[in-house]
Parts: structure tokens; C-alpha cells; sequence
């Protein structure tokens, strides 16, 4: 028998499927990507998997590539607050955890709008927190317009302070209710929040969520973003899945705790990943492969090529060799993504260079640069691989990125979790009621924000 | 299509009751105000009892009195819709610092929660600018202009999908017929919202639209706007009055007043018998003394209040009603006693007893 008093213990999230074209809606088995009964079925597996918490990511404005609204993925996602209070009502342990960006919210109605989660989900809510600096989607808000790079994390910071000290707010005995002498509470103490983008004075309206306030979760990857994560988040979204690279990645960010006078374990990093299972290892690989080709059809694969060329490559045959022309740099050509190839002559150049080496098609091209980490195997294969992964440092965790809406878990759920719990690096059941409960972290202390920055 | 029959009938659920001292009331379960369990108990005892519409007010600022903090109204609708399974769900949100693209969507996503039941009050927030730090404090005119647009720009966003824009066409490889998404291109002097939606049309198109009809600000965005109005008024011939104005309006407006329902809110206090009752408003009142109602009010008995409903619907003085419990865990219990008969339902009257003496 494992030692369970040594290993690490692995921590488990399950994003719902969404807007992006590893998200197969091709398939028999897809189903809808907005009824609730969706949600339900998603996160009732996840907590019947004793998972941590059920994701689902936010989008403020429809994709387009080449200034039309992009048709190829799944479009139409519901509003993350709505759907997060209404799971509460059908899991009980499960923490519910939302994107919501820091540069189209208010302070005040975020903190109001996630300690009503917490408060109404028993302690399961965790925000990630994420920026944008996108004119494109401000076209949706009366905030508008463009937030230069710099700034946005300014505001996010802020966002995130201005949201504590709300919280902070009320004494964290305010309320008496004594019906005898008729006192319901304490007098509360008006907040007040003062930075370079914000002047915040008030009173706020709810005492203290059961979490304190909800788990914070980071996605960005560039060094504000690190910092920021170290500075103020309790889990971070890794886009860093390779096992030497999440290594490095991890090392990187828990050695910036401690400027924050941070402990390592105050922090979890939980890279996103993929996974296919068969009963063999080479059914397996072969599920991934036809997995590969629905995710990216002919139409996704041009849409792809298109990206980086600048242009309109529809007349191309996907099964045919990459076009002889050369790429224009149109950084327009796909809106409400990010964009990755800076350079896309360079892109272009390696493209021709790999399809070359390898006699690729276009198809069989994209299909081999697009594709992000995942475990395919046998449960009992993913299952050690994932806690090496743990074990070794590269991650505390993983974000698990179902293919298929709402039933793609289900697998995950039956096969890998039970390996998991055997090789005694997975609960067998929650010991906590809280999400902060379930990730090791620590009741964050009151009145550890400035209230009043200097502007 | 003088009025629905029978009278619709909603309940707004404000704290512990509308009574700033309901809370110390040994029945108030003012300790679970914060607990998802309140709301829930609560919607599904007037869901049981056979009640309409649950109207969920909200506000970013602090009770003046009484009990202290208000969660989110529409996390509560959201934390209630898969408890509950027929009650319209009405939670306000305030146009005046939301985002119009936010709120669609919270409402939309509602709607799919609920499946089919959800519906939005508008209003407006007054002394709230300093919470936000944003923009200065508006006054009632300009807060129901920017709110009048807002409305507009939220049923703009739930129609730019069309119903069948979902296509799933596998051989083309394309999800959505684009065609069938709209941008809005709302330009305001408040805000501008480019559209579309990014959450696909919910369950009912449009959720229905709830506004106050208070002053002239609010009643011409009612007119304008709503699908449900809702009124004050001291009697009903006051009301019957307000009612018939406002359906001169929507007319005028170029609405089909029929289409429009007009709720008459009623201030209530239940109890077995009228003397209870009135003892334990007094209690009330001797806790924390209130200004006289605003409105039509009913302290007594379930069956004095259903004499209420019934002359309402007789003298068309309302399409509906708003109840609104000076202590909401006090009105749970005689709510059913409220709700129509199946004869009340088929628009029958009660036959009397061919027995019974003339």
C-alpha cells in the first residue's frame, strides 16, 4: 500500500467545454452546449469524481475571422454568475469557479455579486480573475474602448483590492441578531477605496461570505501575470501541460511567494489538460487520432492557415499542400482570441518546414501544431501519468478539458478516478465543506488589504 | 381581454418581510438570512401554495433600519431556479451602473436555468454613484432616460440570435448560421452596445419586463416598455383610475394594451384571526414605527384578503396583485387559502346551493 501521508495529493477541476475548436459538437454524442441540464450533468460528475471545482470559462463578444462572425465552433455561452448559483442548488460540495474580467466589472458589484455565491453556495465560489485590453469586446460595455496593456493590470490589481477591502468591510462578528434588545447587527463600517482608477466610499451590503472571500484564480502567462499570481492568487491556470516545462513553470511561480511573504502551498498550480482513454494503450491512440480529425475539420484547418497567412485561403484544398504564397501581416484577420503568431513569415516558414519533412497536408499540418497536452492511455496508464506529473513537481493538479459536452467526464470519472484513489494520491472523499477547504488554503485573515491606496 | 382570469398573483420577498422590525419576530429566521435554505423554503412554500410570480427586490445600499444586507436578487433567482419548478421568477436589477450586455445575459441565462421562467424588474439605483466611483449622481430623469435605453438594448441582445441559429450542419462544418446573428449597433447618449449577444436566445424570446410605474420618469418607461407594470394606489377605485391611464397610454404609445398586465401592490400582515393580526402589527409598530402604507393594505384574515382579490377582479382595478408580507414567514402559511379554486381557474363563478334559501 501507498504511503498516503506522503504524497502529494492531486487536485482535480473540470472546465466545461466551451467556445474553441478542441470542443467536438460533430459528434453523436455532443450535446447542448447551453441548456442547463448541460451544467448539471457536467458538474454532478465532477463532485461525484470528488473533484475540487467545476470551471467555466466567459466570453464579452462573438469571434470573427475575416469580419465575419466566426461559424466553425460552438457558439453561445450563459452568463457565469447565473449558472454558477443555480449548480449550487443541485451539488453540495463541488466549488463552483467562474472567469470574470476585471476591465468590463465594477468593484462594488463584484464583490456584492461573488459573496452572494459564496454565501449562497455554502463557501464553494472562486473567481478567475482575467484582464482585457481588447477594444473589440469594449464595444460591448459603456466602460468601451481601449485600456492600454499597462493599465489593465493595474485595474485588475485594484479590481481585486477594492473587492477585499468590500468584503473586509463588515466586522467579521457584525452580526448580533438580538431580538430581545433589537440589535441585528454591529454598526458597519463605511468602506472606503482609493486608487489611481478607483474612489470607492460606501457601505457594503452582505457580512462576511463562509470563505472569507472566493478563491482566486490566475490565467496570464506573461510576468505581470506571475506576478500577479503570486502576489494575490490561490490557484493558477497553467497553459504550461509538458512535463519539463511545467517543471520549470512551476519552480518559476512558488519561488515568487515568498517577496509576498507567501508560503509555497498557498498557491496551486493546476495546468489544463486533455485526455482520451481506451482499454488498450493503442486503442487509445487511435480514439485520440479520429478525436484529432473532428476537432479540426477542413473548414477549422483553412480557418487556421488563414490566421497566420493574413488572407483568404478558402480556395485551398485541405487535404493539399500549404499555399505557395507568402503571408501578410493582418492582425485583424481573427478578433476575440488571442492572437499567437506574432511573426506569421516566420510561422509560415516553419510550417512549410515541418509539412515538408513530414509530407504533411495542410490538415494533417494544423492537426500536428494545434494540438495541447493531453493524457491518452489506458485509465490505469493516465492515471500514474498524471501523478508523476504531481509527485514531480510539474503541477499540483490538473484543469481537465472534456471534448465532448456535457458527457465527457463520465469516463474520466468511472476509470481514472478510482486508479487515482489507489495509487493513494486522491481523496476518497471530501473532508471539507468549503472550496478553500478542498484545495489546502488557508481562511484568508481579515483586514490584510489597504483599504486606502495612495493615488 | 379586460384582465387574465383569475387575477395573477405575485408575492415580493424582501428579507424578513417588508416590516423593518419582522425580523425580531420569533418565526423570522432572520439568523438564515444569508443561507441559500431561506430563499429556497421560502420561494417553494409560494410556489406550493400556488403563487404566480416571486418578485426579488435588490439594492446596493444598506437598509436604513431593521435587518441589515441583501444578497444579490439574481443569484437568488438563480440559486432557486432548479428548487422550484413553475414560479415565475422576477429578481430587480439596477440599469444605472450594470451593464446592459451583463444583465441580458443574466437574465437570458435565467431563463435557460428556469426553463422558461424567468423575468427582470427593472430600477434604477439613487445614491449609489459613490460605490461605483465612476460617474456622478444622476437625478430620477436622467437615471429612467439611461434606464429606458438600457431596456431597449437588453431585448435588442436577446433577439440578435435568432431562435434557429444553431445549425449544427456537419457538412459544411458550420455551427451557427451567421446570418441569423444580428449586431445591435445601439448608439445612446449613456452607452453604446455593438451586440451580438454572446448567450443564444433564451426559452421565452423576450423574459418578461416588470417596471414600477411611480412617477412620470419610471410610468413613461413602463408604458414604453413593460410587459408587467406595477402600481401603488391608497383604494382601488384609485387604482381601477391608474390602471385605465395607463392603458390610454400604451395604447398611445402604440402598444396593445392587452398585452400588458397592471399589478396592484397590497401591504399585507396574515394571521388566523383579524385581532391577531392587528396585535401583532402593533407589535411591529411598537418596535419600530413606520409611515402609513403607501398602498391598498390588508391586515386580517386570508379569507378578508381574498374579498380584496376578488373585488379587484370585479372592478378591474388590476390585472394582478404584488403581496408584500410586513413579515414574510407570517404570510407563508395563508398563502395557499389565497390561490383560485379550479372553478375560480375556469372563470366559473361558485354556484349557490339550489337548497339554500333566496
Amino acid at each position: 500500500m501507498p504511503d498516503h501521508r506522503i504524497r502529494k495529493q492531486i487536485h482535480l477541476a473540470a472546465h466545461f467545454p466551451g467556445v474553441n475548436h478542441h470542443t467536438v459538437w460533430t459528434d453523436p454524442g455532443s450535446g447542448s452546449q447551453i441548456d442547463f441540464d448541460s451544467f448539471v450533468h457536467l458538474a454532478r460528475t465532477a463532485e461525484r469524481g470528488l473533484f475540487d471545482f467545476f470551471f467555466l470559462a466567459e466570453g464579452l463578444r462573438l469571434r470573427e475571422h475575416r469580419d465575419r462572425i466566426h461559424d466553425l465552433d460552438v457558439v453561445g455561452r450563459p452568463d457565469t454568475f447565473t449558472v454558477l448559483n443555480a449548480l449550487a442548488a443541485v451539488t453540495t460540495r463541488l466549488g463552483l469557479a467562474g472567469t470574470i474580467n476585471t476591465t468590463f466589472n465594477e468593484p462594488f458589484e463584484l464583490a456584492k455579486q461573488f459573496a452572494s455565491l459564496d454565501h449562497l453556495s455554502g463557501g464553494r465560489a472562486a473567481w478567475n480573475a482575467v484582464t482585457s485590453s481588447d477594444a473589440f469586446t469594449g464595444e460591448n460595455f459603456r466602460r468601451g474602448g481601449y485600456l492600454e496593456h499597462a493599465k489593465r493590470y493595474t485595474r485588475a490589481h485594484e479590481v481585486v483590492d477594492a473587492t477585499r477591502a468590500l468584503w473586509d468591510s463588515w466586522p467579521a462578528d457584525a452580526l448580533v441578531i438580538d431580538r430581545e434588545r433589537g440589535i441585528f447587527a454591529q454598526p458597519i463600517p463605511q468602506a472606503r477605496f482609493v486608487s489611481d482608477q478607483f474612489d470607492i466610499d460606501g457601505q457594503f451590503v452582505l457580512p462576511r461570505s463562509p470563505q472569507g472571500y472566493p478563491v482566486q484564480i490566475q490565467a496570464g502567462d506573461s510576468d505581470e501575470g506571475r506576478e500577479f499570481a503570486a502576489a494575490k492568487a490561490d490557484v493558477i491556470f497553467s497553459a504550461h501541460g509538458e512535463l519539463e516545462d511545467g517543471r520549470r513553470f512551476y519552480r518559476d511561480v512558488k519561488d515568487r511567494l515568498a517577496k509576498y511573504g507567501r508560503a509555497r502551498d498557498d498557491l496551486k498550480i493546476l495546468p489544463s489538460a486533455g485526455f482520451v482513454l481506451g482499454d488498450t494503450e493503442e486503442e487509445a491512440v487511435e480514439h485520440a487520432r479520429h478525436i484529432r480529425r473532428q476537432q479540426v475539420t477542413p473548414q477549422t484547418a483553412i480557418t487556421f492557415l488563414e490566421q497566420i497567412w493574413g488572407r483568404d485561403l478558402s480556395a485551398y484544398d485541405p487535404d493539399g499542400p500549404l499555399p505557395d504564397i507568402d503571408p501578410i501581416d493582418d492582425a485583424n484577420i481573427t478578433r476575440g482570441r488571442v492572437r499567437h503568431a506574432r511573426d506569421p513569415r516566420a510561422v509560415a516558414e516553419a510550417w512549410r518546414a515541418k509539412a515538408a519533412a513530414e509530407n504533411l497536408s495542410i490538415r494533417e499540418l494544423i492537426i500536428a501544431t494545434t494540438t495541447r497536452q493531453q493524457f491518452v492511455g489506458t485509465p490505469r496508464q493516465v492515471a500514474v501519468e498524471i501523478d508523476h506529473y504531481v509527485q514531480s513537481d510539474a503541477s499540483d493538479g490538473f484543469v481537465l478539458v472534456p471534448h465532448l459536452t456535457p458527457a465527457g467526464l463520465d469516463e474520466f470519472v468511472d476509470r481514472v478516478v478510482p486508479e487515482l484513489q489507489s495509487l493513494g494520491s486522491f481523496r476518497t472523499e471530501y473532508t471539507g465543506a468549503t472550496l478553500r477547504e478542498h484545495l489546502g488554503l488557508r481562511h484568508p485573515q481579515q483586514g490584510t488589504t489597504e483599504g486606502v491606496r495612495a493615488s | 381581454m379586460p384582465h387574465p382570469t383569475p387575477l395573477l398573483l405575485g408575492l415580493e420577498l424582501s428579507g424578513t418581510g417588508a416590516h423593518p422590525a419582522s425580523w425580531r419576530r420569533a418565526d423570522s429566521r432572520a439568523e438564515d438570512l444569508f443561507d441559500a435554505r431561506y430563499w429556497v423554503d421560502a420561494l417553494r412554500a409560494a410556489e406550493d401554495a400556488g403563487i404566480d410570480l416571486a418578485f426579488l427586490p435588490d439594492s446596493g445600499t444598506l437598509q436604513s433600519a431593521g435587518a441589515l444586507g441583501r444578497l444579490d436578487a439574481v443569484a437568488v433567482a438563480a440559486r432557486a431556479a432548479a428548487a422550484t419548478r413553475r414560479i415565475g421568477l422576477i429578481p430587480q436589477a439596477s440599469v444605472t451602473h450594470s451593464e446592459p450586455f451583463h444583465l441580458s445575459k443574466a437574465i437570458a441565462s435565467l431563463d435557460f436555468a428556469a426553463t422558461g421562467r424567468a423575468g427582470w424588474e427593472v430600477s434604477v439605483a439613487a445614491g449609489e454613484a459613490s460605490l461605483y466611483g465612476r460617474k456622478p449622481e444622476q437625478d430620477d430623469r436622467s437615471r429612467w432616460q439611461e434606464a429606458d435605453d438600457a431596456v431597449e438594448v437588453v431585448a435588442r441582445l436577446w433577439d440578435s440570435w435568432e431562435d434557429d441559429a444553431e445549425i449544427r450542419d456537419a457538412a459544411t462544418g458550420r455551427f451557427i448560421d451567421r446570418e441569423r446573428l444580428h449586431y445591435i449597433d445601439f448608439a445612446g447618449e449613456h452607452f453604446a452596445v455593438k451586440g451580438p449577444s454572446i448567450t443564444p436566445r433564451p426559452p421565452q424570446g423576450q423574459p418578461p419586463v416588470a417596471v414600477r410605474a411611480a412617477d412620470p420618469h419610471s410610468t413613461r418607461v413602463a408604458v414604453r416598455r413593460a410587459d408587467l407594470i406595477r402600481i401603488a394606489a391608497p383604494d382601488l377605485e384609485t387604482a381601477a383610475a391608474t390602471r385605465a391611464e395607463l392603458r390610454s397610454a400604451i395604447a398611445a404609445a402604440g402598444r396593445d394594451p392587452n398585452r400588458v398586465r397592471v399589478l396592484l401592490d397590497i401591504d399585507i400582515h396574515l394571521a388566523d384571526t383579524a385581532d391577531t393580526a392587528a396585535l401583532e402589527v402593533a407589535q411591529l409598530e411598537d418596535w419600530i414605527a413606520t409611515p402609513a402604507p403607501a398602498t391598498v393594505f390588508h391586515i386580517g384574515t386570508a379569507a378578508g384578503l381574498r374579498d380584496i382579490l376578488r373585488r379587484i377582479e370585479t372592478d378591474c382595478a388590476a390585472d394582478g396583485v404584488v403581496l408584500r408580507p410586513l413579515a414574510l414567514a407570517a404570510a407563508l402559511p395563508h398563502l395557499q387559502a389565497l390561490t383560485p379554486t379550479l372553478r375560480e381557474r375556469l372563470g366559473l363563478p361558485r354556484p349557490a346551493s339550489r337548497y339554500a334559501h333566496a
